[in-house]
């Protein structure tokens, strides 16, 4: 088991390095410079003004230093001014150390946001507080009703009520965010005026049920056929499974059969599903967060794209890079761990 | 002018759809009529699941296919008067009506829908196609000869899949990177991977008849060579079809996204099949492993390959849906849903009527290829 998790760490670490440099190459793509320099000078600045912006605040510095440096194990070297010879900030908005320092992740500096005019750190975190609470709400209602659903369908495979239910879930795995909210906005809110089609007040007055359901419903509906349909497939296997028909013939009835020794069997495998399900729910959130203006992490991840902020668009990559690995891994050493034929080899 | 009230819009619409009412009612009387005949399709067009997943597929394709001729407007031409208009109002130069109402640009949102499927129906499978290549050209040998060919792939297939794929598409699809030659060098690579496999297939197959083979593959690298030029360069030599480079961009994201999951499953079906008895007789045989992997393994593993093409399909639509929402790849005047959904679903408060259409488009859309890939499982678990 040891063995196993310091190889699934070593693996994660590589997966990590590879990605963040693929993402650090295609934030720095020159355009993508240039139109920032752009934007830090003035609208009509010439070819020579915008590369003496880019040579001053380090653009042009050698790319491998430069990634280094954003990873934290090579120092950040300070912005020299040409004219007075003082180290200065790159942006007038976020202070940046005088002398040459290691600032980069691992130490917990992830530059400075040009869309938000603020550190990314101070912008990152109460977006992800926000999208993690989201997220929450998410799973806690997706979940169980998922589970029950796919129990109920599994349970007896054929039945009316499994393939009345097959439907649902077909339906809601064929309806993604972006239709099922506008459908569902326009149900309660538009036309039954029962909730808020924006989720934009959350922020401030904090949320309610006025304004958080649709945003949470939104996502979990799409996400809910898939988890069901895994569940039943699951559920139909243990079914008829020899245990469970010993069970049976023992006399158990067929309810206390399905708890006591059906339903744990048939769970294991939803447990991976739902893991790996974090790192589709993060596309889910983005779409979700844009439609309903809530001001997480995803509406924080498209401002920065949209906006061309590349120290925030790096950061947010590094979230959601993590976010993945992290889900794979517990994914993998919880199937490993509820699995006692995995766990004993 | 009067606006139509709502039966009249629904019997109006009706009559626009004729065309494919009759297509539809000429493929279900061949489909029934000679079912015994038609293999796993006509076991498939008995079931419930299947017969309405068909359905739902033939009337988009359909529609894709005579959108000119249902559509009463121009989908991109703006009748000023026409401004949010109600569904039924009559536009008054025509005379016809606005079925399901103007957007806020004054287009007809009912022309915008049918066009739209257009769209949706030639990027979809093409773009899934393109990754199946990709992820079957790749799977095979990393399934079949393991060891460092499979560390590497799958590793790199990992290093994808571990890619948030709005990510993936706000980096890849955003426009600063066209100026770039990265999009050009991606789908290069991949529109090679297509006519890779076909010449492969081609040369294992046919290398005891010269002829044969030649035909074939001049035939491979004639029609693969045009497509490479058109969609890659948008270069057409013959100037029949154009492809923007912000298309040619959704093909490459799209790809880069679907393939490493095809490539998956690919891999382990090979694993599961290469140990069956007749690739060992072909390995007895002296059988070149291209020849066992596209010949011999290939064909066994379709049953699930076209279950899972047929769920992917729907994936890509819900993807380049996604694209189109975030406003990325397509431009803006499109009339593709995932366009049509972002640009109405701002105004909700305002106007219901122009989001409604092309959201449950999308929805039954999907919904009948999963209905279809849901009958399919069940046919191939029967056997």
């Amino acid at each position: 088991m040891l063995n196993f998790l310091i190889r699934r760490l070593g693996v994660m670490a590589l997966t990590m390095i590879c990605l963040t440099f693929m993402v650090f190459y295609l934030v720095n793509l020159e355009p993508n410079l240039r139109k920032l320099a752009i934007s830090q000078t003035e609208m009509h600045a010439s070819d020579e003004h915008i590369e003496s912006w880019l040579t001053r605040n380090g653009y042009r510095r050698a790319f491998i230093e430069r990634y280094a440096a954003w990873i934290g194990v090579w120092p950040k070297k300070p912005n020299i001014d040409t004219e007075t010879g003082k180290p200065v900030s790159r942006f007038s908005y976020c202070s940046e150390p005088a002398e040459s320092v290691f600032a980069g992740v691992i130490q917990g500096d992830f530059g400075c946001s040009t869309k938000f005019k603020t550190k990314v750190a101070e912008k990152m975190l109460p977006a992800l507080r926000a999208t993690g609470l989201l997220m929450f709400w998410v799973m806690v209602t997706m979940v169980p009703v998922a589970l029950f659903f796919g129990i109920l369908s599994g349970m007896r495979e054929g039945s009316k009520l499994d393939r009345t239910l097959s439907v649902v879930s077909i339906v809601t795995t064929s309806t993604p965010e972006y239709v099922s909210g506008v459908v569902l906005t326009i149900i309660f809110g538009t036309w039954l005026g029962w909730l808020n089609g924006s989720a934009a007040s959350a922020t401030g007055d904090g949320i309610t049920f006025y304004n958080f359901t649709l945003p949470v419903i939104t996502p979990a509906i799409y996400g809910m056929g898939y988890i069901a349909r895994m569940t039943r497939a699951s559920m139909i296997e243990v079914m008829t499974a020899q245990y469970i028909r010993t069970a049976r013939l023992k006399g158990l009835g067929f309810y206390a059969v399905v708890v006591k020794h059906a339903l744990r069997n048939a769970l294991i495998a939803p447990f991976t599903v739902i893991m790996l399900l974090f790192p589709w729910l993060l596309t889910g959130v983005v779409i979700v967060e844009v439609m309903f203006r809530y001001q997480g992490f995803g509406l924080a991840l498209v401002e920065a794209a949209g906006n061309n902020d590349i120290d925030l668009m790096l950061a947010c990559s590094l979230v959601s890079v993590v976010l993945v690995l992290a889900t794979q891994l517990i994914s993998d050493v919880g199937y490993a761990w509820l699995n006692p034929r995995i766990r004993v080899q | 002018m009067e606006p139509l009230s709502a039966f009249e819009i629904i019997r109006q619409v009706f009559v626009q759809f004729t065309p494919v009412w009759i297509s539809l009612i000429v493929l279900f009387a061949f489909s029934l009529g000679f079912k015994r005949k038609l293999g796993l399709y006509g076991f498939v067009v008995e079931t419930g699941t299947g017969f309405t997943g068909i359905l739902i597929l033939g009337f988009w394709l359909f529609t894709a296919i005579f959108a000119s001729q249902i559509s009463p407007f121009d989908p991109l031409g703006q009748i000023v008067s026409m401004k949010d208009a109600l569904p039924g109002t009559i536009e008054p130069i025509s005379g016809l009506p606005y079925l399901f109402g103007g957007d806020k640009l004054a287009r007809d949102v009912f022309s915008r829908m049918v066009f739209g499927s257009r769209i949706v129906l030639i990027i979809a499978p093409l773009a899934t196609m393109l990754a199946l290549s990709v992820g079957i050209m790749l799977g095979l040998p990393a399934g079949y000869f393991g060891k460092r060919i499979d560390s590497v792939l799958s590793f790199l297939a990992n290093l994808i899949l571990a890619f948030p794929i709005i990510l993936l598409f706000y980096l890849l699809v955003s426009p600063g990177i066209l100026e770039t030659p990265i999009p050009y060098a991606l789908a290069g690579v991949f529109f090679l991977f297509p006519i890779i496999l076909l010449v492969t297939l081609f040369w294992s197959g046919y290398r005891a008849h010269p002829l044969q083979l030649g035909i074939r593959l001049v035939l491979t690298l004639l029609v693969g060579g045009w497509l490479f030029a058109t969609f890659v360069f948008d270069r057409d030599p013959f100037h029949i079809l154009r492809v923007s480079p912000s298309t040619l961009n959704i093909f490459a994201a799209v790809a880069l996204a679907s393939g490493p999951g095809i490539f998956r499953i690919v891999r382990g079906l090979t694993l599961d099949i290469k140990t069956r008895e007749y690739v060992q007789a072909a390995q007895t045989r002296g059988e070149t492993p291209w020849y066992i992997m596209l010949w011999e393994i290939l064909p066994n593993a379709r049953g699930p390959l076209i279950v899972d093409a047929c769920l992917r399909i729907g994936y890509t639509t819900i993807l380049i849906g996604a694209l189109g929402y975030f406003g990325l790849g397509m431009p803006p005047e499109s009339p593709d849903w995932g366009t049509a959904i972002k640009e109405s679903s701002r105004l909700l408060r305002a106007f219901v009527h122009p989001a409604l259409p092309p959201a449950l488009a999308m929805m039954s859309f999907v919904l009948g290829l999963n209905l279809l890939a849901d009958a399919l499982r069940e046919q191939s678990l029967k056997d």
